[in-house]
């Protein structure tokens, strides 16, 4: 596909690198000529220099053979008159990101009179993963598939595990509880195990399954299943008062610390059901005050990564609480994740892996049948949804009889709504979709899988 | 600096060295040439080495502007040598030296030969040294990018080493396509041209050949005379695709692939070329009108030539030699501004005048008003500050190795005017100068010194100074 993406920001670089590797064509507009340089020198993308709301410049760069623009400099108003713009000439798709809460409000009316694709607001979907991991203390991360039906949850095996050393024929025997562990990260390596595939202590293993059964497998597991009970959030901006005003309705109790006075006092008129502390959240006294001992759900959230960084190992050298870090820059991604305090949100991949997907969904009905696909493990590996047409190779086959590829496992088939962990006898239908955990990246359609 | 990459793609060069050989081998096949046996020996060996020497993978595929350059340069004087090996072997050109100055000045598009009879050569080694114009005008590494998948950012680092013009852009967001485009156009061109030559009444092969030296912008002729001996219908050919190498290949993609033919009109540098022609041919004409019968006979040669030496193809329909002073003088600036930019022809090129100008004008307006801010401007864009320092230290590093060249070049036999256009004739990928590297004479007079010398100017010029200057500095080898 043809697509452009104005400003090339953390965002935007990510976009364009992703969305130029899996093959997509892409013009990057940007003011800043040195950034717009750096990117150019390593991505096959062409640059073009200058103001994306003009529409001189989106001329240049092509907007009326594009199939997409996507707006994400830091400024919501040029963004939204960017897609805009690019609606009325160009008639493409556009994906714009809005983050200022007063917009937020009032996103469907703005979607829908723009005639915009698709709103991206990387701080509520910090605050929504956020949530979504609060629910379910013991995932590092959750993905989902066929609408919310099937969960891919990644968890890290601690030493009293009672995965640990066992093979996962062993695991299955003694569990029996319908999940697949389709992915296991071991130093540096992804690996799709085997029967006989030995799980270790700090493992990470991805698990499928939908919801109840995953559920239930960590229960079965003796790790923490009932949500958090409290939280305390360090820093109150944007993603806090969104993440706030969703555990609240959840039913949690809420402290936020936060350094600015008059934000405190925003923050109280907002959310009136929550604490809000004025104070250095920083400060290791304020913080024992307030209850750090006791608290279950432990959310760093101020602007600097490093000071996150470090409250969050702070946190886990006392308690036994979910831990959850904010980081705005990627770059150093593989060195936090070896720290091992436990979710690491980083909202622009976050933000960009949403506008991904939505890139992928439009592909789809251009040729490629991919639903949904995450990226596990750094990249290193990738969960496919496929949905299943007429003719396809897999069809009717039982899976024992498939010429699988190594490397590939299919985790789940989900016909009409019921969604099946699949043994050997199982057979994939027409209508169908199917969810493909593999290490080999770069699959297009289910053929693929076939050797 | 990753030295493995590099390696692994002078192999792939290999590989299409190969390949390109097959052309002449089916030449001599056709013509029942013995000559073929060498082309055929050079090819094997190009396929065996690089057969062997892929299989040992990069080890990392880190690749920078360093490496695109380095690359770029030894690919270059890799494929000058394996281009020389038919001719050696053949004993068509005795001289080692001389056989690798001929395919040197073929794949760098100058077209100054060392032989003095170039019709004794068998067709298949005349179609090889004409043929190796072809793929030097828009070089091979941007061949390579198009037919290869080359995965990464870094085939934009080698299409930007080796195309000519102060900024290197891209005309659409994939590189592989750029150069697909690019290529695309190209042959279109030297098929036209080639179609038109045969109407002209010139046969197959002459035709063929021809094209290939014109696109190239190359300057090798088939007969003795250059181009000397043609009908005036097919000079008149030669002349315009001449000036059609010379101009900005972004013109043709405006024009052709973007169908915007009005900001294809517009294009500036395509522009002042062309007007650097005619007033150019306007003046000759008015100086050598007293030698011809007519008029339009003069404008026919002043046209001619001076398309030739500004798209820097080097053809001649006349000894300009003979000519006035003043043509000569005027023969010789256009040969010193060139082609434009992304075009296959060589020279300083015309944006590079055009924004040394400006920048010169600016200068004089500095004096008047200290506290004026302006940039030079160029396709309706600024041009930003590190584009016109690289510009400006592009024409003084020029300017350093026409210097030590020249005087090299002095130590030999020939007299002053002889060795200072040889030097400009070879830098700037032209192919003739004056008096004793006239039109009329080679460069196998010279000795093997200066002939190392001079080819060095061409492969620099070809790749504009940069690629084979960095092989020069020590921080390049440095792997840390």
């Amino acid at each position: 596909m043809q697509i452009i993406v104005v400003g090339c920001g953390n965002v935007g670089s990510t976009l364009t690198e992703q969305l130029s590797s899996e093959g997509h064509n892409i013009t990057v507009i940007d003011v800043d000529n040195r950034k717009l340089q750096n990117l150019v020198n390593s991505n096959d993308v062409m640059g073009v220099i200058g103001n994306g709301v003009s529409f001189a410049v989106q001329k240049e760069a092509g907007v009326e053979h594009a199939h997409l623009l996507i707006a994400v400099t830091g400024s919501d108003e040029v963004n939204l008159l960017c897609c805009l713009i690019a609606r009325k000439t160009g008639g493409c798709h556009t994906i714009a990101r809005v983050r200022n809460p007063i917009y937020s409000m009032e996103i469907g009316y703005i979607k829908e009179e723009l005639g915009l694709s698709m709103i991206v607001n990387p701080e509520f979907t910090a605050a929504q993963e956020m949530a979504r991991l609060l629910k379910f203390p013991s995932a590092i991360t959750i993905d989902t598939f066929t609408k919310g039906r099937v969960e891919v949850v990644k968890y890290r095996v601690g030493a009293d595990s009672v995965l640990c050393d066992q093979s996962l024929q062993q695991i299955n025997s003694r569990l029996k509880a319908d999940v697949l562990i389709c992915t296991v990260e071991r130093d540096e390596n992804v690996y799709i195990p085997g029967g006989n595939f030995i799980i270790r202590e700090r493992d990470e293993i991805s698990i499928v399954g939908t919801t109840q059964k995953t559920l239930a497998f960590f229960k079965k597991l003796g790790a923490a299943v009932t949500r958090a009970r409290n939280a305390m959030i360090i820093g109150g901006g944007e993603t806090s008062y969104y993440l706030a005003r969703q555990l609240l309705a959840m039913g949690l109790q809420i402290k936020i610390i936060e350094i600015d006075k008059e934000r405190c006092e925003e923050l109280s008129e907002l959310l009136p059901d929550a604490i809000i502390i004025h104070g250095d959240g920083t400060d290791r006294n304020l913080l024992m005050q307030e209850g750090l001992m006791q608290t279950e759900a432990f959310v760093s959230l101020t602007n600097v990564d490093e000071e996150n960084i470090m409250l969050s190992l702070f946190a886990k050298s006392l308690t036994k609480a979910k831990l959850i870090t904010n980081v705005h820059r990627i770059s150093y991604d593989e060195i936090i994740d070896s720290l091992d305090i436990g979710s690491i949100i980083y909202p622009k991949y976050l933000t960009a892996e949403n506008i991904i997907k939505y890139v992928r969904a439009m592909d789809n009905s251009l040729g490629s049948n991919i639903e949904t696909l995450y990226r596990l493990n750094d990249n290193r590996a990738e969960a496919l949804e496929f949905y299943i047409k007429e003719g396809s190779p897999v069809v009717g086959i039982p899976l024992q009889d498939l010429p699988i590829k190594p490397n590939i496992l299919i985790c789940a088939i989900n016909h009409r709504g019921t969604i099946t962990i699949p043994g050997g006898q199982s057979i994939i239908q027409v209508g169908d979709t199917v969810i493909v955990v593999t290490t080999n990246t770069g699959l297009n359609a289910i053929g693929d899988i076939l050797k | 600096m990753n030295y493995s990459i590099i390696r692994y793609i002078l192999f792939r060069v290999l590989e299409f060295a190969a390949i390109f050989l097959i052309l002449p081998c089916l030449v001599a096949i056709i013509y029942h040439e013995k000559a073929g046996f060498a082309f055929a020996a050079v090819m094997v060996l190009c396929i065996v080495i690089a057969e062997i020497g892929k299989q040992w993978k990069p080890k990392s595929n880190v690749f920078y502007a360093r490496e695109g350059f380095v690359t770029v340069s030894l690919t270059w004087i890799l494929l000058s040598i394996v281009g020389a090996l038919p001719f050696y072997i053949s004993r068509e050109i005795p001289n080692f030296v001389d056989a690798l100055f001929e395919t040197v000045s073929g794949f760098t598009t100058t077209g100054g030969s060392i032989l003095s009879d170039v019709e004794s050569l068998s067709r298949s080694v005349q179609f090889w040294r004409l043929f190796t114009h072809w793929i030097g005008g828009m070089g091979v590494l941007v061949l390579i990018i198009a037919v290869l998948p080359l995965s990464g950012g870094y085939n934009m680092h080698l299409m930007r080493a080796e195309s000519p013009g102060p900024s290197v852009g891209k005309l659409v967001p994939r590189v592989q396509s750029t150069a697909k485009i690019l290529y695309g156009i190209y042959i279109a061109i030297t098929l036209l041209q080639m179609l038109l030559l045969i109407i002209s009444g010139l046969s197959v092969y002459d035709s063929i050949l021809l094209s290939f030296s014109t696109m190239g912008t190359g300057g090798f002729g088939i007969l003795n005379s250059s181009a000397g001996s043609y009908s005036i219908p097919s000079q008149v050919i030669i002349t315009v695709f001449m000036i059609l190498g010379g101009l900005n290949f972004n013109v043709y993609y405006l024009l052709v692939v973007a169908r915007k033919p009005k900001e294809a009109v517009k294009h500036e540098e395509a522009r002042v070329f062309i007007l650097i022609t005619l007033i150019a041919s306007v003046l000759i004409t008015l100086d050598i009108r007293g030698y011809y019968s007519s008029t339009a006979l003069a404008f026919k040669d002043a046209v001619f030539q001076v398309a030739s030496m500004g798209s820097s193809t080097g053809f001649s329909t006349t000894n300009f030699d003979l000519w006035p002073s003043f043509s000569k003088a005027v023969l010789f600036v256009v040969m010193a501004i060139g082609a434009c930019a992304g075009s296959t022809g060589g020279g300083l090129k015309v944006s590079r005048l055009m924004i040394l100008v400006q920048d010169a004008k600016h200068e004089l307006l500095r004096v008047v008003h200290p506290q004026i801010l302006k940039k030079p401007h160029i396709e309706g864009r600024a041009v930003e500050e590190e584009t016109l320092r690289s510009i400006q230290s592009y024409l003084m590093m020029y300017i350093l190795i026409y210097i030590a060249s020249f005087l090299i070049l002095s130590l030999d036999k020939y007299d002053f005017t002889t060795n200072f256009t040889a030097v400009m004739a070879n830098i700037n990928n032209t192919g003739p100068g004056f008096n004793a590297v006239g039109p009329t004479c080679n460069y196998g007079g010279y000795s093997v010194l200066s002939k190392l010398v001079l080819m060095f100017d061409m492969v620099t010029g070809r790749l504009e100074l940069l690629p084979m200057l960095i092989l020069f500095s020590p921080s390049t080898w440095k792997k840390y």
